[in-house]
């Protein structure tokens, strides 16, 4: 579970996040859609232990961002447009190392698995930089997924993807969704990001301007609010 | 134990990553090398002034390509966007910071290795010295990678970082490597311990102090 109360980030004087509250159930898929600036990749920063909030407040799975920020690592899986991958190392290699800084058991098992699960089995000795972009980026959702995590953070993980991979990586999401993890994802996407997610929110003007069942809107209507808050 | 691990885990993979592309360390050699023997022909040097002259032009090899390689340490995760995914680990930052700084001491070291014996040969040096000189080279380079990999973290921050590491690194070790040129001199002139005690135990003192000052404040440098 995720829980975000009046989370304020500046960065000088320009405040990107202005008083977020935001609340993610255990278990749900939550999708964040925003035009570009609106802060969602501070948003997930933040969440993520990369970024001090200036103010507010922030809780992962219990566990309060400014004293317990390793156990939130522990926590989180985190898959950004970045691969946070080692390039001139194998996808095994890569996996390894990850593993060891997480302390996972069965190591070989566990590679394997997610390797498998993403479709990589069989390219495991290969470099990372001999992947195609869509190969990296489920590869990263290999490394985000290997410490078996209870929450994803999903930081616009289709850009630069074509349609098939963008797809692939869908299909993959599906997937992610169905394992009951607690999911927060980012997009420009609003199609995508309304067909993944179980609620949609808002981000704009550095706060949550909207959220809602996704049961309760079409993507007609989910459209027209988005252009709404971004624009007003 | 686990905190050891997670030291040995950032050690392990920059070895693998540097054994891959040998980048790192073939730049650091054949610089320290080209140091070496410019030095050695632009002083033409006499048997009378090779001694007084082969530890400073030892220590600069080593400081200019102990540079290059600790420019690279954090540049490189940063450049490569696997920055992110060091610091989110959950593991405390002081062991990256461990598991960085011994890898580069290690880096610096084979170099040290691989080229001592030709400073040795170049410089018409007994061979009897090599293991008091690698001695004394593992002490200064543990004071010179302790203090720069902080730099190093820090510099990747700011955009002239390749210019900045230097202008911080080089003031601050002045202790380190005026100790270790001295020590390296003593060795070359057969001085008895007792002569030399001072400047060992200043070296000592230095690798400790900067080992612990960067232990203590890496978490604050890897703050945005």
């Amino acid at each position: 579970m995720i829980e975000i109360r009046k989370l304020v980030k500046a960065f000088g004087n320009r405040a990107v996040l202005k008083g977020v509250d935001l609340t993610v159930a255990e278990g749900e898929f939550l999708t964040l859609v925003g035009p570009n600036g609106a802060g969602k990749t501070t948003l997930m920063s933040v969440i993520s232990t990369l970024s001090k909030p200036t103010a507010g407040q922030v809780r992962v799975s219990g566990y309060n961002l400014a004293d317990g920020a390793v156990e939130v690592r522990r926590q989180i899986g985190l898959v950004s447009h970045k691969t946070l991958l080692y390039d001139d190392l194998s996808a095994e290699q890569n996996l390894h190392f990850y593993a060891r800084m997480y302390d996972v058991p069965n190591v070989n098992t566990r590679i394997e698995t997610v390797l498998r699960r993403v479709g990589l089995w069989g390219r495991q000795r290969d470099p990372v930089r001999t992947y195609s972009r869509g190969m990296q980026q489920r590869l990263a959702i290999a490394r985000a997924m290997l410490h078996d995590p209870p929450i994803l953070l999903l930081d616009e993980p289709d850009t630069g993807l074509d349609q098939h991979a963008a797809a692939m990586l869908s299909n993959l999401l599906h997937e992610v969704g169905a394992t009951h993890r607690t999911v927060l994802m980012t997009t420009h996407n609003l199609e995508r990001g309304l067909e993944l997610g179980d609620r949609v929110a808002i981000l704009a003007g550095g706060r949550i301007a909207y959220q809602a069942d996704k049961s309760e809107l079409d993507a007609r209507q989910f459209r027209e609010v988005y252009y709404q808050s971004v624009e007003g | 134990m686990r905190y050891l691990h997670k030291i040995f885990a950032v050690i392990a993979k920059d070895v693998v990553a540097e054994l891959r592309t040998r980048e790192m360390l073939s730049s650091m050699f054949v610089f320290s090398l080209l140091v070496i023997l410019i030095f050695n022909f632009a002083f033409d040097l006499r048997a009378e002034n090779q001694r007084t002259l082969a530890p400073g032009v030892l220590w600069v090899a080593i400081a200019f390509a102990g540079m290059l390689g600790l420019s690279r340490s954090f540049i490189m995760e940063k450049d490569r966007g696997s920055m992110e995914g060091l610091l989110l680990t959950p593991v405390d930052r002081s062991a990256i910071y461990l598991g960085k700084m011994l890898g580069n001491v290690l880096f610096i070291t084979v170099v040290e290795i691989i080229i001592l014996p030709i400073f040795v040969v170049l410089f018409n040096l007994s061979a009897a010295d090599i293991p008091w000189l690698l001695g004394v080279m593992l002490l200064g380079t543990i004071g010179f990678a302790g203090v720069g990999t902080l730099f190093s973290a820090m510099a990747i921050h700011t955009r002239a970082r390749e210019v900045l590491l230097p202008v911080l690194l080089f003031p601050v070790v002045i202790p380190v490597m005026l100790a270790a040129v001295k020590l390296t001199a003593a060795i070359l002139d057969r001085l008895a311990f007792d002569e030399v005690q001072n400047w060992f135990s200043l070296l000592v003192a230095f690798d400790l102090i900067f080992m612990a000052l960067a232990f203590i404040l890496f978490d604050y440098v890897m703050e945005e």
